[in-house]
């Protein structure tokens, strides 16, 4: 689908310029002319919304490390007194950043989601997925790392807590474990070292992202956009060219995502934050319930769901890497979910456990659904869900690929398009 | 050259992997002082032995020092909790071992294994279960339902030994390295 160019230099600049580099033409194949499907929706549009939010990530967090100072003693005092109440604006840039993370995780959710629906993982886009995967590893590596930063309670018990999670493996060769945690903090308990080089790291990988996000875009424009029909484009009258059409737009949903964000920036500027991060970095007191950022915490339900430190571990990484393996588990011939009746309905499941166990992460281990006389403990809610999640991508995926019964696929997208719109103007004289 | 698919190892072959492997060898030692800058310096090794004088608290009271980075707890034990300690038999814990670094790995966890002196117990204060601090248990503010501490993250519940007795952590607090300097006075680490 990336074609032979049209680009056609106009001026002698550009005809100049276009011998020796030509950075326009690419522009020009890749964003304006570069031929999309007539049929993508309102969730195609995250791709553009998740670039702008990464961008915005990486300015605000320029001028904030500007301000920072990555010590034990003054890292608190830094955002809390310098940045939120001494420097021009710093309050805005900082509530920009810290809300700019949920939102951009917000996107990267809501990215995933319409992946997972519409097949956009099947040949021949499998490596387009796995970079998406690990795109998604690194933004939650950047955004933890980010969190520790503020050097609150909750940043320093959770970076105990995450750094501890290595000490597991102390089960498997006695003492590397621990080795292997000290070495991560550069000292016995989280301290400034740890500090120093989570900064160090979380001003880093912004830019891997952008590097990775390159190869992510590249590997996208080889085979084109998949579509929510989930067919492939059969030639030119399944396409339009990405300028006007998809840049109008993206720009339209992007403008309304960041209404919304601007509505927390302004409004609620801790909606996505916790109290006790108002309180400094204390190693000999521990906040009376620890959890993490809210987009973590299906991932920490599963941790604690498993009694076994070293299993939780296990389980931990394992549902994190789960997804790398999807185009090869989804056995089925059939891309969107819009022709997989079977599979639709577990996707949803899918989506609504992954938020049953963001609910049980978020609450005590000893806490229970009271239903009239019977108590339901979260912890076995998270059990049953941890199951789901992993039963999904292993045994339901490559299962109901082989077994369903698909609904049948339009021959192309211009027929789908059209046979719709003849469907409305019918309509329409009646 | 008796086969042509398979042709024989030449001079070049041999420099080919040869320099490959000096390459990487190369490479691995120039990792090493990279990987290991990130071990904790001299600075913080220097910290990694500490002294503290106990002679201020009282019987029932905890003080706690800080060791490692890590909170460290010092309790000086009533008559009335160190028998109570001693009552428990090792067999019946949920981790039978004594946790203490200046024993053996497979001591038994008794409460004589847990102390150098009955009446002090020293313990790192830190939860074997994910790492948090645990709330200490005194008559005026009792914690849990073994009269030790009781860890408010995710509800481990400890005796007057520092042995888990019910919840998630896998093992009883741990028993630093320490020694009696003076009658009320010790070094850690």
């Amino acid at each position: 689908m990336a074609g032979h160019s049209h680009y056609l230099p106009k001026t002698g600049f550009s005809r100049w310029l276009d011998q020796r580099l030509p950075v326009i033409r690419l522009v020009n194949d890749q964003f304006v002319t570069f031929p999309t499907p007539k049929n993508l929706n309102f969730w195609y549009t995250f791709g553009v919304i998740l670039t702008v939010m990464l961008v915005l990530q990486i300015v605000t967090g320029i001028v904030l490390a500007m301000h920072y100072v990555p010590t034990a003693d003054l890292a608190f005092g830094s955002v809390e007194q310098r940045i939120m109440r001494e420097v021009n604006y710093g309050w805005l840039i900082r509530t920009l950043h810290a809300s700019g993370a949920s939102m951009l995780f917000v996107a990267v959710y809501i990215h995933m989601g319409r992946s997972l629906y519409y097949g956009s993982y099947k040949a021949p886009r499998e490596i387009l997925w796995i970079l998406g995967v690990v795109l998604y590893l690194l933004l939650m590596a950047t955004a933890f790392f980010g969190y520790t930063l503020q050097w609150g309670q909750m940043s320093y018990w959770a970076a105990t807590v995450i750094t501890s999670l290595f000490t597991a493996f102390d089960q498997i060769i006695p003492h590397f474990g621990t080795a292997l945690s000290t070495w991560v903090r550069g000292d016995y308990a989280v301290g400034d070292a740890t500090l120093n080089r989570f900064f160090s790291l979380h001003y880093l990988l912004p830019f891997v992202i952008v590097g990775v996000v390159g190869l992510h875009i590249w590997a996208l424009h080889v085979p084109g956009n998949s579509n929510p029909l989930g067919i492939d484009v059969k030639g030119p009258q399944d396409t339009v060219p990405f300028h006007p059409w998809y840049t109008v737009k993206d720009a339209f949903y992007l403008t309304l995502f960041l209404i919304v964000f601007m509505g927390f920036v302004f409004y609620a500027p801790n909606f996505f934050s916790n109290p006790d991060n108002y309180i400094q970095a204390d190693p000999l007191v521990t906040p009376s319930e620890i959890r993490p950022e809210w987009y973590l915490l299906p991932f920490y339900a599963m941790l604690r769901a498993i009694p076994n430190t070293l299993l939780g571990v296990l389980v931990l990484f394992g549902a994190m890497l789960t997804p790398l393996f999807v185009p090869w588990l989804d056995t089925s011939k059939v891309r969107s979910c819009r022709f997989r009746p079977v599979m639709k309905q577990l996707f949803w499941v899918f989506v609504a456990t992954c938020i049953l166990l963001g609910y049980v992460g978020a609450h005590t281990t000893d806490a229970a659904w009271h239903l009239g006389e019977v108590d339901i403990p979260l912890v076995w809610l998270a059990r049953l869900g941890t199951l789901y999640y992993f039963a999904f991508f292993w045994a339901l995926m490559p299962w109901i690929g082989k077994t369903e019964v698909t609904r049948p696929v339009p021959e192309s997208i211009a027929q789908a398009v059209l046979k719709k719109g003849a469907v409305v103007a019918k309509g329409g004289e009646q | 050259m008796a086969n042509p698919t398979t042709p024989e190892p030449t001079r070049r072959d041999f420099l080919y992997i040869a320099t490959g492997a000096a390459a990487t060898l190369g490479v691995g030692l120039a990792a090493w002082p990279f990987i290991d800058s990130l071990n904790p310096s001299t600075a913080v090794l220097a910290m990694a032995s500490v002294e503290a004088d106990l002679s201020a608290i009282q019987p029932g009271q905890q003080v706690i020092f800080k060791w490692r980075g890590h909170p460290l707890f010092v309790r000086r034990r009533t008559p009335k909790e160190i028998a109570a300690a001693r009552a428990v038999s090792p067999s019946d814990l949920p981790d039978g071992l004594a946790r203490n670094a200046n024993l053996t790995e497979s001591a038994p966890a008794t409460d004589a294994n847990r102390t150098i002196k009955p009446e002090w117990l020293v313990l790192v204060g830190v939860c074997t279960h994910l790492g948090c601090t645990p709330a200490v248990s005194t008559r005026e503010a009792p914690q849990g339902s073994y009269g030790g501490w009781l860890c408010h993250c995710h509800g481990s519940d400890f005796d007057a030994s520092g042995r888990i007795r019910k919840g998630p952590a896998p093992q009883n607090l741990a028993v630093p390295p320490y020694a009696f300097i003076g009658p009320t006075k010790i070094r850690i680490g």
